[in-house]
Parts: structure tokens; sequence; C-alpha cells
């Protein structure tokens, strides 16, 4: 730095896409000079800095190490190598670190893209993982995204288990039973937020509850009766649920004027002869003095039907009784407030069934020009072999005819096969059983795959289009700003870098199939060559209009 | 045969036109000999008019410098030659095509012979064609006409109209044209003919075993074709001539009013004037 040098190793590229020819690239305080590794190679540069119309310089200022690019305008470019070091640029959780590294243990192929693109300093990790977001949010929150809803055996969560040695019944109990047991019944709810833990025990009071349950199973109003006199608080639990009727009530009067109620005759279908089993009438009549301490199954199954279909409207940590008490009592309050919208916010929220919707990424169906020449050019290549050779055997042959000639001999072969008929056999047996052996590998080939080499050279291709894929997403999102990060030209020159060189795998590739099939896999490679063109022109394009604007610079080391 | 009684009638009636090549030029330097190459012909027409008591055969032969029937089956022949080395039909193919040449040899002019020059295509894709619309004027019932080409000239550019003409008629009758291609690269006009029309290509490896892929590929009629699986071309060169010098381009301009190519930039069309 003292001596007012630097000195770096670097490639001279006078394009895109050219490889590069290694070097060594000194700058002093006047000028550029660039020395290529081997002596013979001519490509040597030694630039003045007052020849310079223009530069864009940058460089990553955040190590030593710093990857430096440096282009001129007067139609040269050349790229420092850099060190594969990968700056971690955004601060990441362990989990999410723990998460990446269990994707990349799983899936081979992304460890390898990986391992080729940011071991290798091409992507960084940000980027490498930002089109990959999908993928770190499902793992993430793949459990919680479906929203459970309540258990269809909410009724019977509250049944007992007997035990027939003992006189004794056993109830279950836990937070979750407890939270259904609110939502079915308001007055219990109520009766809870009453008198826990004012009056008496949470204990006390389902104890007091499963009694109600019990006596409700015997079935037995009249027992019911005599214990719901003695016991106000047990009452609470053996009579209807009055919130819940007065709620039936309200919406009772609400009904929708277009709903007709009237009923006639013709609704009265219990009458009906064959209608239902022959009931005998009189047992009913005695017991409507202790109505409402009966509770039928219908009542039950509507309220669990009615519960159950409404959905969990509190997402709160079920282990204590009171909160969940507390919080629904809020979310019945926030209802009462303004209904019709409460209610459509409601329904729109539970209608969005998170896994059951269409992923957000399209899939993209990559464009396909085909240029024809590509294969008329493999077809003339063909064409001509074949011609040469027939030819060539023509002319050990028979040479070349005059008109007159060719007509006699046309004509002597008419009549030497009047003379001689049709040959026996017409076709030679072998010959025959070629042909249809080549006929049926023909048309059975057209359909199914092709050999070996094919395959393999296809599958070649096909790597190289997810490393494409790869580095193009990105560059993508870097020249139209959706990526989130500021634009860096480091990291763009070096995907550049990246590009051109799978440009020239992407050729190797064409050059060394076999031409018969060369037509079936440069359709694979033309599109991957047509983007990688877009892309660079894109740049180029790009890279004039900012020097041509005179966009401020970094400056220099 | 004017009419045939309707339970007759089935659906794999067909009737086969075959187009012959018949240019000295190529066969004077084609691997396989002109009489091998009638050999195989004359059986698979043989062949064909077995299948069905019904079929119907016509031969065009296409020559250098013109284009004649030379053969058509449902024409009662009034001199039943037969001398015992071959049928009837035979004979009456051979003695016509001879008489061909010879009128075909007549009308050569001075100076046109130019290496592999191409034969009429055109010329004979157009008489099959007519011949077809005869058929299908004839009554009701008639049987499915298809058009075999058996080709081995190269194309010529100068064709290109007519045989485009020729070729979007057919697809119109809905007249599938086969081609069964003998000479040594591939001819787009009959890729392109096969293409459109939803007929068969076929470039045989084996020319000696010629009567093979003939009765494979070609001999089943149209209805069968729906169960059987017969080969596919790889690609179709659908390069077009240009209409001012003939030649054969895959970039040019065309005019916007008639659809003519032209190769270079022309200030009014030479087709319809704009």
């Amino acid at each position: 730095m003292s001596s007012g040098e630097v000195i770096k190793r670097a490639k001279y590229k006078t394009s895109v896409k050219d490889p590069g020819t290694p070097g060594v690239l000194k700058m002093t305080e006047q000028k550029f000079l660039f020395n290529p590794n081997d002596p013979s190679s001519v490509t040597k540069l030694d630039v003045e800095f007052a020849h310079i119309k223009g530069n864009a310089l940058a460089k990553s200022g955040e190590a030593a190490k710093a990857a430096s690019t440096a282009k001129v305008t007067s139609s040269t470019k050349v790229a420092s190598e850099k060190s594969a070091v990968s700056f971690p640029d955004e601060q990441l959780s362990t989990a999410e670190m723990e998460l990446r590294m269990n994707l990349l243990r799983e899936d081979s192929e992304l460890q390898k893209l990986h391992k080729q693109f940011v071991i290798g300093g091409v992507l960084t990790e940000s980027e490498f993982w930002a089109t990959r977001k999908k993928l770190l949010d499902v793992d993430n929150r793949g459990k919680l995204k479906q929203r459970v809803g309540f258990k269809s055996t909410m009724i019977l969560d509250t049944k007992p288990m007997a035990d027939g040695r003992t006189n004794k019944v056993t109830f279950n109990l836990t937070p979750e039973i407890k939270y259904q047991i609110f939502v079915l019944k308001p007055a219990v709810h109520q009766a809870f937020l009453n008198l826990v833990p004012s009056k008496m025990t949470e204990k006390d009071f389902w104890t007091k509850y499963f009694r109600a349950e019990y006596l409700h199973s015997t079935k037995n109003a009249i027992t019911v009766a005599a214990e719901a006199a003695e016991d106000e608080e047990l009452a609470i639990f053996l009579k209807e649920d009055n919130i819940l009727a007065r709620e039936a009530r309200r919406k009772i009067r609400r009904v929708d004027p277009t709903l007709d109620m009237e009923a006639d005759l013709g609704d009265d279908y219990t009458h009906l002869p064959d209608h239902g089993i022959f009931r005998d009438g009189t047992k009913e009549i005695s017991e409507t003095q202790h109505e409402q301490y009966m509770r039928t199954l219908s009542q039950d199954l509507n309220r669990q039907g009615a519960v159950v279909l409404e959905g969990r409207t509190v997402d709160v940590d079920l282990e204590d009784p009171r909160t969940v008490a507390e919080a629904l009592v809020r979310s019945r309050q926030e209802l009462d407030g303004d209904k019709t919208q409460e209610r459509l916010d409601r329904l729109s929220r539970m209608t969005d069934i998170e896994d059951l919707r269409e992923p957000l990424d399209h899939p993209f169906a990559p464009l396909c020009i085909k240029d024809p020449r590509d294969y008329f050019d493999a077809q003339q290549a063909n064409a001509l072999k074949t011609l040469d050779d027939a030819r060539n055997k023509m002319e050990q042959t028979k040479r070349n005819l005059s008109i007159d000639e060719a007509y006699g001999s046309l004509r002597d072969s008419i009549s030497k096969i009047k003379t001689m008929g049709l040959s026996d056999p017409i076709v030679k047996p072998e010959v025959a059983l070629s042909v249809l052996n080549g006929l049926t590998q023909n048309i059975s080939s057209s359909k199914f795959q092709l050999g070996k080499n094919s395959r393999e050279s296809i599958l070649d291709a096909l790597d190289v289009h997810t490393g494409i894929t790869e580095t193009f997403l990105v560059f993508i999102s870097y020249y139209y700003n959706i990526s989130s990060h500021k634009v860096d030209d480091v990291q763009v020159s070096r995907l550049k870098d990246a590009m051109s060189q799978t440009y020239r795998q992407l050729e190797e590739i064409k050059e060394s199939v076999q031409s018969d099939f060369r037509h079936k896999v440069s359709l694979l490679v033309r599109p991957m060559h047509q983007a990688l063109d877009a892309a660079f022109q894109h740049y180029d394009a790009d890279q004039q209009k900012r020097s041509s604007k005179g966009e401020p610079l970094n400056g220099f080391v | 045969m004017a009419s045939a009684p309707s339970k007759l009638y089935a659906d794999d009636v067909s009737l086969l036109m075959v187009l012959l090549d018949t240019n000295p030029l190529f066969w004077s330097t084609s691997s396989l000999p002109f009489s091998n190459f009638l050999s195989h012909v004359l059986s698979f027409l043989n062949s064909i008019l077995l299948l069905n008591q019904l079929n119907q055969v016509a031969v065009i032969a296409t020559g250098y410098n013109s284009c004649d029937y030379i053969f058509d089956s449902s024409v009662s022949t009034s001199r039943g030659l037969e001398n015992g080395r071959m049928p009837a039909l035979c004979s009456n193919l051979l003695q016509k095509l001879e008489e061909f040449v010879v009128r075909d040899e007549q009308l050569c002019k001075e100076g046109s012979e130019n290496g592999l020059a191409s034969s009429l295509l055109s010329g004979s894709l157009s008489m099959a064609l007519c011949y077809i619309q005869k058929i299908f004027r004839s009554g009701p019932l008639h049987p499915q006409p298809r058009i075999l080409c058996l080709q081995g000239s190269s194309d010529g550019p100068e064709q290109y109209v007519a045989i485009m003409n020729a070729i979007f008629s057919a697809q119109r009758s809905m007249v599938p044209i086969d081609s069964c291609y003998l000479g040594s690269n591939n001819s787009a006009f009959l890729q392109q003919a096969s293409y459109i029309t939803g007929g068969v290509y076929l470039k045989p490896q084996q020319p000696d075993g010629l009567f093979q892929y003939l009765s494979t590929v070609f001999a089943t009629d149209l209805h069968s074709r729906t169960f059987l699986q017969l080969p596919k071309s790889v690609g179709v060169d659908f390069r077009a001539s240009c209409f001012c010098h003939k030649k054969t381009i895959d970039m040019g301009y065309i005019c916007s009013v008639c659809l003519s190519i032209f190769c270079k930039h022309h200030k009014k069309c030479s087709t319809c004037g704009n």
C-alpha cells in the first residue's frame, strides 16, 4: 500500500462469456497493467487512468479479502478472483441454522447445489435460502398449519367409568374437557366464574358438576328434582341452561322473514299412517311437572353440533380453567358488539383452510423457442455424409449417364422384367426379417427413451439446468429489485462468472453428444442458452446505462 | 365396377393411388435397380387388390417431362395377356409404362440435364387428386382414397407452390398422402405432405426389402390405421422456397395480403400486385 501499488491475481475477460485468461493485475497510481500468466498469450492490458472514460468499482468492505471487480467501459473487462468465503450477512437463530442443516442433510440434491454454489463462493447463504423460503416456512410451521377444532365426541367425554365391584363412579377431567364444557354449557361457565374461587374450590365445583351429570344419566326425573330442591348449586347444573334458552328465544325472534315458518296440515307427517313406531302415549303425561329437569339426547347433540361448527374462538393455553373462562367471556362480549361484522370475520377465518390452499408459487413452463436451423444443420450433416457414401458407391459402379442413356437403361429394365417376370421370392427372408425388426425398433424407440449415451448427456444437461436456475433466479431478483438485500455489484459479478461458466458447460455438452441424439439434447439446452444470453444482455445494457448516467462510484482502494 | 351392392361395402375398402417415380436420371444412379423396384411394386399392387374384393388401384407415372395414368384396376382390360410368368395386370402395367417412357423421352429438350433433376411430382399429385374427385362424385358409396408416393428424385424448389396447393387440397378432401422416399437425403416436400395430410413418411433403410416395407406400413386401409402404430418421423423440414428464385429459404419476406414468400424485399408482390 505504501508504494502506491496494488497487485492482485486476476482473469482478463474480453466478454462476459469468455472464460478469461489468468494473470496478474497491477494497479499503480497512474495505470492498470495486466500481464497474463502464460507469456505467449497476447492478452495484455496497459491502460492509463486518463484514458478510462468511466468505470464502476465496487468492493465489499467487510473483510480484508475483498472481492473487487473493476470494469472499464472501453470494452475490456477484468475480474479478480475471490476467495471462497461466504460472509454471513444476516443474523440467524440457532433454530434456523438447525433447520437448514436438517434440510441439507435430508436432500442430497440440495446439498450438492449448496456445495456447488455457496461453498464455491458464487452465492451467499442468504441468497441461496431466499429462493427456498417455502421450504423453510413449511418445515417451521408445518405442524401448526391445521387448526384443530373440537372433537366430535365432546358429549361423551364426560361419561363416567363405573366400577362394578365398589359403588364408585370415576370421571376423567382434563383441561381440554373443561374447555369443552365451558363452551357447551354457558350456564356452567357462568356458575364457574361466579362460584370459583370465591365460594367453593375448583375441585368441589367439578365434583358437584359430575354429580349432576350422574343424576342426569340415571334419567330419573323425580330424583333429579329432589336433589335440585336440596342443593342450590346442584340445581344450577340440573336445570336447563337458561343462557342457552335465552339465546334460542332471541334467535327465534330474529328469523329471516323469507323463511316460511308456517306449518299446515301438509307438514304434519307424524299422523300419517305407517309413520314411526306405534306408541302408547299414556306414559308421557306424568312427567310434565319435571320437564325442566329433563334433558334429551337431541338437545345435547344439537348443542354440540352448533359448538363444533363454530369452532374454537379462543386460542388460549388450556391449563388454567380460570383464564380459559375469562377468555371465553371476553370473546362472547366481543361478539355482542357488532354482530354481523364479527360473524363475517369469523366465517372468513373458519373457511380459510391453509393447508388446502394452492401453493403460491406457480410452476412455470420453460419457454422453448426452437431454432429450426439447428435441426437443419444436423440433418444436413447427416445427409451430406450419406450422400458422400452413396456417391462414392455409385461412382464405383456407374458413370454419370447422359439423359439418352438414362432413358435407354430405363427401357431396358422394363423389358427385362417383362421377360423375366417377377423375381421369386420377391424379398429374401433374411432381408424381410431385418426390415421388420428395424421397423418395430424404430416405432418402439420413438415412443420410449433413447439409448444410454443420450440419457447420460440428457442427465448432464438437466444437472446444468438446475444449476442455472439457481443463479438465474437470484440474478433476476437483483435486477428487478425483488430481493431484500441491497444490490451488490460484487455479488452480481460473481453470479455472472458462474453463469458464463455454465454457458461453456452447455456448449461442451452439446458437442459431446452424438449427432443422432443431438436434436433432443439441443431441445433441452437451447432454452438455457437463451436464458443466459438474455440475462447477459440485460446486464450489459444496465451497465452501460449506469455508466452513462454517471452513478457515484465507491472509490478506489 | 360402376356401383357395388351396398352390403358388400365395408369400412376398409380403399382406393390407392400410386405415384411412381420414373425419372431416368435417378434410376440410373440408384442402388436399387429399376427392375427390382418394379417387381416389388407390382407384387404390392397385387396384394392390395387381394386384400378386399372392392379395392381399387390406380398408378400414375411421374416422369421427367410429363405424367400419365398407367394403370387403373377399375377399367376392365380387353387384352388379357398372360404369359405364365406374371399376372395380367402386371403385363398391362408394364406395357403402358414402356409406352409412357418412350413418350417422355421424346419430350426431352436439349441441354436440360443438370445432375439429379427432379421429376414432376406436382403434376402427378394433381392428377391423382382429380381422379379422386371423380371417384367422390361417382355415387354415395365409394372407397376411401389415399395416395402413395414412391419417389426417389429430390425436390424441385420450383414446384413448391404447386405441391403445397396440392397438399392443402388433399388435406381439405381428407386424403392422406403416404410417401416412401428412396433417395439419399430426406425430401422436405414429402415430409410436409405426409405431416399435413396425416399420412406416413418412410425412408427405407434397406431398399432391397422394399416389398416388406410397403406391405407392413402402406398396405393398411384408413380404417385399420387407427388401431395400428405406424412409424412416425422425428422432425419435419418445414422450409419453404421463395417465389421469385425458387430457392429454399428459412427466413424471408411475406406479402401481407396473399402470403407469398420472397427471399428479398420487393416493393410490389408479384402474385397479387400489392
